[in-house]
């Protein structure tokens, strides 16, 4: 056998890891999440390239100019990026291991959220209500849909937040609930940076156009 | 605007009614009536043995990595069966419908036959198969306990095998999609075709993709966070490098497919416009997106057996792999560039000369890493001492059939001639071409490389045998006379013929199936032979090829924990240099092992995702409703659950460990005799 480095005397040892400790639970959560959340990003991806390439099909119906009112949208966005902050503040009394402080913050960023989607579903009714629904047009489509599945991220985010804070309230900020908090951060976060580029694609080039 | 669907929807059933079942198809009943009687004979047989719980404690609820990868193959070679019955139904029609005659199978059953033949060899044959084999393999590779997320290895399984419950349940209610396996629109759309069929399509993959997807996202964290100490990226062995780079392909592609579809479903449920002829929508965009997630599908399914020939090469050489270096880079390269060609499916769309000539170039500039790779196995093999062992044929019959059909790939590649080829035959034998000789082929070598390692015993040789050579005549049988068809300007999924020179063509395909159909049936005849005969075959050793990898280093089958302690990895064949320091195996000082605890919520998220499927297929929206909210429900109380690991005891592996020095003696000892 040719072998360049010297081997040392106790084999076993050197091949074997002999103290081995249990690896901390949950290791793998944040890498793993993170790389669902580019899963997510890619659905978003498609859903802007079947806007860009549709967005002009307008079928002789209304387009942008016609439907959108950036007052409003602007409103709906200062609510989400409020959100961003106050979860900010949760991680940050988190951190402090201020179990009250944390509920309180998770509880504010949710009203938030309630209240983005609920300017969003009013925005929703009234282009239904003057004819603009999703299948007059196939930019039409394409807004709903892309507008729509940022909603219902929003909203299972919202089901989420809820639960986790059930679950804090009953376990408190144990590891397994940081980890939780971490992950659903991520994803907040995640949406906001998604409804950056709705607010710029679809909104404020729309009103260019 | 397209209309809603024309029938009635009644409140509680929707759209379904007796109608649907499909009584005036007698080779339906006919396979119906079977299917009842094998599956009622099952059931008498687990419940007459008392096997439920068995397979609920030790199978169903697994998180066991090993256990999981079996349960995929077993779903793969199910589904498989399933899949070539269809192909031999679709080989006998064409053989026989000349000069007049309708054949067998009428157009509406023909068109269903050969879509789900497509959707079923890749999403639920070569997927599961791939899938299970990275499942097993890889954590015992990079000497890991199990996944990094072993609930959801668990739930992906179960979502896989609710797909392929939705399709086969097709096959008896209602009907499965008539528009060839990716389901084009304006075909696939609401007004061409508003039966059941594309919706059966349309929630099976979607159902299926959220396992697919979990369980890239699974294996990716697997692979960077759980290899053994000192195993760094250019130590690990290629087959876990493939399946790094096909999970990476997995999760980068099959957003898409979810994404697209999830479309053509508002289009399909909604009424939007975005495939539609009408209000501005684009059947283009459709064929552009579901390439986009199917060329890199390809490369998913080749990649991880390319791992495959490469450690079978390696190890029935006695060398250590040629060029791994150029091995890992050539994979990265085939990673990156199989998202850059998907044009090259649909030249015909007229996009221009200067796109197709883009697509052209970047499809044939992919056979150089793949060339790079097959001059590193040819290279790997000179002056080897090279053992004929089944997994070697598989890999030689592999390289020659292969070759063929990447040649036939890269005349396609090229625009003007793919205008004349585009949907004919010649395209149907290239890409059965590199599929067969290269996924199935590679499974097969896998199968007979690994099957010693998952079970302690290895496969019966003369079977094996049998069935190798009636796959491979087969196979060229089978698919030559499609590309000289294909030449001759006879396009895909046709029913009946008109010219009756071209018969001959079809009947030698049809007697290739046949023989194909022997290799099937001799495999079988191969498992079943191995299992009655798995004393004689048993392996001892845990290392019964001489391997050069970690897997080789534990029990046949491993222990529930793979290693009782983790090894260290100086060089890059680990086992192998392992074995030529003489490391003697730790006896002494086993500590606790903590493993993650089974759980049955997969199976049930996994029901009621078939329910809520048929619900929607069958306009069902009450019980639609009632399952998503139970999806969520279910998944809300599982989270409440903190408790989802255990130790194994110290005197467990202790144990267990005894056991095995026992075994490796006894084996020494007839080995020595």
């Amino acid at each position: 056998m040719q072998s360049s480095q010297q081997l040392p005397a106790d084999l076993t040892a050197h091949f074997y890891d002999l103290h081995e400790h249990d690896h901390p639970e949950g290791g793998s959560t944040l890498l793993g999440f993170w790389i669902y959340l580019m899963s997510d990003c890619l659905i978003f991806a498609i859903l802007f390239a079947t806007y860009a390439v549709l967005g002009g099909n307008l079928a002789a119906g209304p387009g942008p100019q016609d439907l959108f009112d950036l007052p409003l949208v602007a409103l709906n966005t200062a609510m989400l990026l409020f959100s961003s902050i106050t979860y900010g503040f949760a991680m940050l009394a988190m951190a402090r291991g201020e179990q009250r402080q944390t509920l309180l913050w998770l509880g504010v960023t949710g009203l938030f959220g309630l209240m983005f989607l609920g300017i969003e579903l009013y925005e929703f009714h009234h282009l239904i209500h003057l004819g603009a629904t999703p299948q007059r047009s196939a930019f039409l489509s394409a807004f709903f849909t892309l507008v729509g599945t940022h909603g219902l991220h929003v909203t299972f985010g919202i089901i989420w937040l809820v639960t986790l804070m059930v679950q804090i309230d009953r376990h408190g900020l144990k590891p397994a609930n940081q980890r939780r908090l971490m992950c659903l951060s991520l994803f907040w976060h995640f949406l906001d940076v998604i409804w950056i580029g709705v607010f710029t694609l679809v909104y404020l080039m729309g009103m260019l156009r | 605007m397209s209309a809603a669907a024309p029938v009635a929807i009644h409140p509680v059933f929707g759209r379904l009614s007796l109608d649907a079942l499909p009584l005036h198809e007698p080779i339906v009943v006919a396979t119906f009536v079977a299917v009842v009687i094998g599956g009622l004979t099952t059931l008498a047989l687990l419940t007459r043995y008392r096997l439920w719980g068995m397979l609920w404690n030790d199978w169903f609820t697994s998180v066991d990595h090993k256990k999981i990868g079996i349960m995929y193959m077993v779903l793969g070679l199910v589904m498989f069966l399933r899949g070539f019955a269809d192909a031999i139904m679709m080989r006998l029609q064409q053989a026989m419908a000349f000069n007049g005659s309708e054949g067998y199978l009428n157009a509406h059953h023909y068109d269903q036959i050969f879509t789900a033949h497509g959707v079923i060899m890749i999403f639920f044959v070569a997927m599961p198969f791939v899938t299970g084999l990275m499942n097993y393999i890889v954590p015992l590779q990079i000497g890991a306990r199990d996944v990094s997320f072993p609930f959801l290895n668990n739930f992906s399984f179960w979502m896989t095998t609710a797909g392929a419950v939705l399709v086969m349940a097709s096959l008896f209610v209602g009907e499965f999609a008539q528009t060839g396996w990716l389901a084009y629109p304006p075909l696939s759309g609401i007004a061409y075709s508003p039966a059941s069929g594309v919706d059966y399509y349309i929630w099976s993959l979607q159902i299926a993709g959220v396992g697919t997807t979990l369980s890239g996202i699974n294996l990716i964290v697997t692979i960077l966070k759980l290899r053994a100490p000192g195993m760094t990226l250019m130590k690990m062995p290629v087959f876990t490098w493939t399946s790094l780079c096909t999970n990476v392909l997995i999760v980068a592609s099959f957003p898409v497919l979810t994404a697209v579809l999830t479309l053509l479903t508002l289009d399909r449920y909604v009424g939007t416009n975005f495939f539609t002829n009408d209000f501005g929508g684009s059947p283009m965009m459709y064929v552009n997106l579901i390439w986009i997630w199917g060329h890199p599908e390809v490369y998913i399914l080749i990649l991880p057996l390319f791992g495959v020939f490469s450690e079978v090469t390696s190890t029935f050489s006695g060398k250590r792999l040629f060029g791994y270096t150029s091995m890992v880079y050539a994979t990265i390269v085939i990673t990156i560039l199989s998202y850059v060609v998907w044009l090259h499916h649909f030249f015909t769309m007229g996009s221009g000369a200067s796109v197709n000539s883009f697509f052209g170039i970047t499809t044939m500039v992919i056979s150089i890493p793949t060339g790079a790779k097959l001059f590193n196995w040819l290279f790997t093999m000179y002056r080897g001492r090279i053992r004929f062992e089944l997994p070697m044929m598989w890999t030689i019959a592999f390289m020659l059939t292969f070759v063929i059909g990447g040649m036939t790939g890269v005349l396609l590649a090229v625009p003007p001639a793919d205008f004349v080829l585009h949907n004919s035959l010649f395209l149907i034998a290239h890409f059965h071409n590199v599929i067969i000789g290269g996924v199935l082929f590679g499974l097969f070598a896998a199968i007979n490389f690994w099957w010693p390692k998952a079970f302690g015993f290895k496969l019966d040789v003369f079977w094996g045998k049998i069935s190798f050579w009636c796959w491979v005549v087969g196979f060229w049988l089978a698919f030559m006379p499609l590309y000289i068809l294909g030449l001759m300007g006879v396009t895909r999924r046709m029913r009946v013929f008109d010219d009756p020179s071209l018969q001959i063509w079809f009947v030698i395909a049809g007697i290739g199936a046949v023989v194909i159909a022997a290799g099937i049936g001799a495999m079988l005849v191969q498992f079943a032979v191995s299992i009655w005969r798995r004393d004689s075959l048993r392996d001892s050793s845990g290392d019964p090829w001489n391997g050069r990898t970690l897997e080789w280093a534990t029990s046949s089958p491993p222990p529930d924990y793979n290693f009782a302690f983790t090894p260290v990895v100086h060089s890059l064949d680990a086992w192998h240099e392992m074995k030529q320091a003489g490391v003697k195996r730790p006896e002494s000082g086993f500590r606790a092992i903590h493993m993650p605890r089974n759980t049955g919520t997969g199976v049930i998220l996994s029901a009621i995702c078939i329910v809520g499927g048929f619900a929607m297929i069958w306009y069902m929206w009450w019980l639609a409703a009632l399952s998503l909210l139970a999806v969520i429900a279910v998944s809300i109380a599982h989270t409440f659950n903190y408790h989802r690991d255990f130790h194994i005891a110290a005197d467990t592996v202790s144990e267990t460990e005894a056991a095995r020095t026992r075994q490796l003696a006894g084996a020494q000892a007839a080995g020595g005799a």
